[in-house]
């Protein structure tokens, strides 16, 4: 550098002093890491930050939003029976679908794991189906599966000569046919994600037990379990956040009956919100999820912190 | 096409006090402006190519420069769209709303008072329903709409129900009001109904209609609960579910169901459709619809399909209906030229094109309109769609009439008679049971206001 270059330098900086500190912060890496974040945290901000917010708003407010009524229509939502039902089925449709998708899955990613490589691709492939297809279509066609007058599974069960079923006019049915279309789309998530965490698993671990004599239940029980315990908590919370918020598979198949029984937090807000005109209580059933995920991600969380400490 | 103008309008109303009536309503020779219209997606093939060349000429004729959308009802589109609207304070200037979402909107929609009753004063007045729909708090808040309204009548297999069950539905409603027997008409009530449902059961087609959560299993309730003079609740807000009558229709229903399909609970609105088209069932409650689907794909089962009057009960005799309206949005900046063009739309013959372009599914909320052809001339049957209008003594409900409209909506969209007749009929609840319930349901409408 010329000293001429330094001496404008030098007076430019007594000239702007602001404008170098400015220079100098940009170039830190933590102001560039915002910076590249911004859009992100923009759209983010604007799409699920301002709507939360202006939820939380709506749900203290009276019917005409002409009022603020504070914690009214949560105490209102408290003595409704359906509300009740409400809560237990999303409870139930939760845990049930959860469970089911994170063991189907990690079965999955088990045995698509122990085969050949060229084979995994296609069986890796052939799993994520139900998963990329958009869920109101796949919906659809779980709808004429279970159609309550032409349903294509009766034809089949008529075929073996097995009773048909009211898959969507009786509520438990109902119930475990809207649970079944949501394990069927969500399992390939979990296999996925359980598929590449076995994957980072050394193989040598695998093979030193083996040498010591253990066996596929031990292997499974003291290795893979252990190694996969993070991603099986992420997962868990993800898919958990997922299922308490669905929608697209109630609204297609059974619109929250027969009698109710099907409706879940999403579908029943939607139904007080826009078919009935009470867009605050629709607000105040939508928000009763939050703190039951906001506490359940919290104590994922801090387990998995804890476990990598 | 005759182009008329509001002022030509009011030269063929006859009286004086037509033309008061729109005193400060000027039609007005504007300048060239804008207008957006936001209106139902009709289902008939060919109707929205009608309906949008009527409302281009008009808007060539009248300088207004006119965007329509077509909004689907499918998905509830149209009704998201409505809410959308209202919430943002911005979009189309005229709305077409569907059954209810009108009044949910009202304090932000335009009086259009002055258009209705000029339709009115020239045409008669608009059917009951129509106004409890669109009249609220001493003002029309909504124009009713003749796109999209639509009313539940027996749809029947005329050739099943006289060979199974010795009732001849053409002849107790024939293709001819003056030729009707007022004793056969008197004698077709919901018992003679129960009797003949269950005959065709036994037959292998049973009478088929939902008991779900959707429209059509409200617009057939609601007339049965209706028939026996059960509404659930008043229009001072009594809450009036809670009688014996109540309880006399579910045990009726108790006893129907018997002899309907079993996944009746599971149905959709279009099941019923699919259920007389397939050939298994005898009879629906159904707008043409049906018909129309069956006549495209399978022709043998429309001649055969009768529409015609519901059953009477003991306090009379009650139709379904799912009425549309139009409005126009407070914050319109053409509110004039919208009220025009609901006006013009409202003519007669511009009424009948639209009838005609919708094969007959168009339910016009004015009676005096009942006299359009297409219902005698469309076929098959010959005289088959003659009753969809209303010919006798039946009367037009949605259900969760007569209560103030924030509540009836509430009876309607939350499923309220569905729910109550089903937690009997499927899920084992007693009648008195399920009474109490649909009270303490009732009660919890009331608290929202």
């Amino acid at each position: 550098m010329s000293p001429t270059t330094t001496v404008d330098v030098a007076a430019a900086a007594r000239a702007h002093p602001a404008r170098l500190q400015l220079g100098r912060r940009l170039r830190s890496r933590s102001a560039i890491g915002v910076l590249m974040c911004l859009p992100l945290i923009l759209l983010i901000g604007g799409l699920v930050g301002y709507p939360f917010f202006y939820s939380i708003y709506l749900s203290l407010l009276n019917k005409r939003e002409t009022a603020f009524v504070g914690l009214a229509n949560f105490r209102y939502l408290l003595t409704v029976d359906t509300f009740w039902m409400v809560v237990q089925m999303s409870f139930l449709f939760t845990g049930l679908a959860v469970l089911w998708k994170a063991i189907l899955g990690f079965t999955l990613a088990v045995v698509i794991n122990t085969l050949p490589v060229r084979g995994q691709r296609i069986w890796r492939g052939l799993s994520l189906i139900p998963w990329v297809m958009p869920l109101a279509l796949s919906s659809l066609g779980w709808w004429w599966i279970y159609e309550p007058t032409h349903s294509a599974l009766n034809w089949i069960l008529a075929l073996l000569g097995i009773s048909p079923k009211p898959w969507l006019s009786e509520p438990s049915w109902a119930k475990f046919s809207v649970i079944l279309v949501n394990i069927w789309y969500g399992t390939p998530f979990f296999m996925i994600i359980y598929l590449a965490g076995l994957k980072s698993i050394p193989n040598e671990l695998f093979e030193s037990s083996a040498i010591d004599g253990a066996s596929a239940w031990q292997r499974l029980r003291f290795i893979t379990l252990p190694m996969l315990k993070n991603i099986i908590a992420i997962t868990v919370l993800f898919s958990t956040i997922v299922t308490f918020a669905t929608f697209d598979i109630i609204r297609v198949l059974t619109r929250g009956g027969p009698r109710q029984s099907t409706h879940v937090f999403a579908t029943y807000a939607f139904e007080l919100g826009i078919a009935t005109g009470d867009v605050p209580l629709g607000a105040a059933v939508s928000l009763f999820m939050f703190p039951i995920l906001a506490v359940s991600a919290f104590f994922i969380l801090r387990g998995i912190r804890r476990s990598t400490m | 096409m005759e182009q008329r103008t509001r002022r030509d309008f009011l030269k063929t109303t006859a009286t004086g006090a037509a033309a008061a009536a729109v005193a400060g309503f000027p039609h007005v020779a504007r300048a060239q402006t804008k207008l957006t219209f936001g209106v139902w997606d009709h289902w008939v093939p060919g109707a929205n190519d009608v309906l949008k060349g009527i409302v281009m000429e008009w808007g060539k004729s009248n300088r207004v420069d006119i965007s329509i959308d077509f909004i689907t009802s499918i998905g509830n589109k149209l009704d998201l769209t409505s809410a959308a609207e209202y919430r943002a304070g911005s979009g189309h200037d005229i709305i077409a709303f569907g059954t209810w979402y009108g009044t949910l909107y009202k304090d932000k929609l335009e009086t259009v008072s002055d258009v209705v009753e000029s339709i009115q004063k020239q045409y008669g007045k608009y059917n009951d329903n129509a106004v409890y729909m669109n009249y609220q708090d001493g003002r029309w808040i909504t124009v009713p709409a003749p796109i999209g309204s639509h009313t539940y009548p027996l749809e029947t297999r005329m050739d099943i129900w006289k060979k199974s069950a010795g009732i001849d539905v053409q002849d107790i409603f024939p293709a001819d009001v003056k030729k009707r027997d007022k004793k056969k008409i008197e004698a077709w009530d919901w018992k003679a109904f129960l009797a003949g449902a269950k005959k065709v059961h036994a037959a292998g087609f049973p009478f088929g209609a939902s008991i779900a959560e959707n429209t059509d299993s409200n617009d057939w309730l609601g007339p049965l609960f209706a028939d026996h003079g059960v509404f659930p609740m008043d229009e001072k807000g009594n809450i009036t579910i809670e009688q014996d009558a109540t309880l006399q229709v579910i045990e009726y229903l108790r006893e129907l169901t018997q002899y309907m399909p079993k996944e009746i609970y599971g149905w959709d609105d279009a099941s019923n459709n699919r259920w007389l088209i397939s050939g298994k069932g005898s009879a629906i409650i159904n707008p043409p619809s049906a018909w129309t689907v069956a006549k495209r794909d399978q022709p043998q089962v429309a001649a055969q399909v009768w529409h015609h009057d519901m059953p009477r009960g003991p306090k009379g005799r009650w139709r379904g209906a799912l009425p549309f309206s139009w409005g126009i949005w407070s914050w319109s900046k053409n509110k004039q030229a919208a009220k025009d063009l609901l006006l013009y739309l409202s003519l007669k013959e511009v009424q009948w094109k639209l009838i005609t372009a919708s094969q007959g599914y168009d339910y016009p909320q004015l009676p005096s309109f009942m006299t359009h052809p297409v219902w005698t001339e469309i076929v098959p049957p010959p005289g088959g769609q003659y009753n969809y209008p209303i010919r006798g003594d039946e009367k037009i409900i949605t259900a969760g009439y007569p209560a103030k409209q924030e509540y009836g909506v509430q009876v309607y969209y939350k499923w309220l008679l569905p729910t109550m007749v089903g937690k009997v009929t499927s899920g084992g609840t007693t009648p008195k049971d399920a009474v109490k319930w649909a009270a303490k349901e009732l009660e919890s409408y009331k608290q929202r206001g």
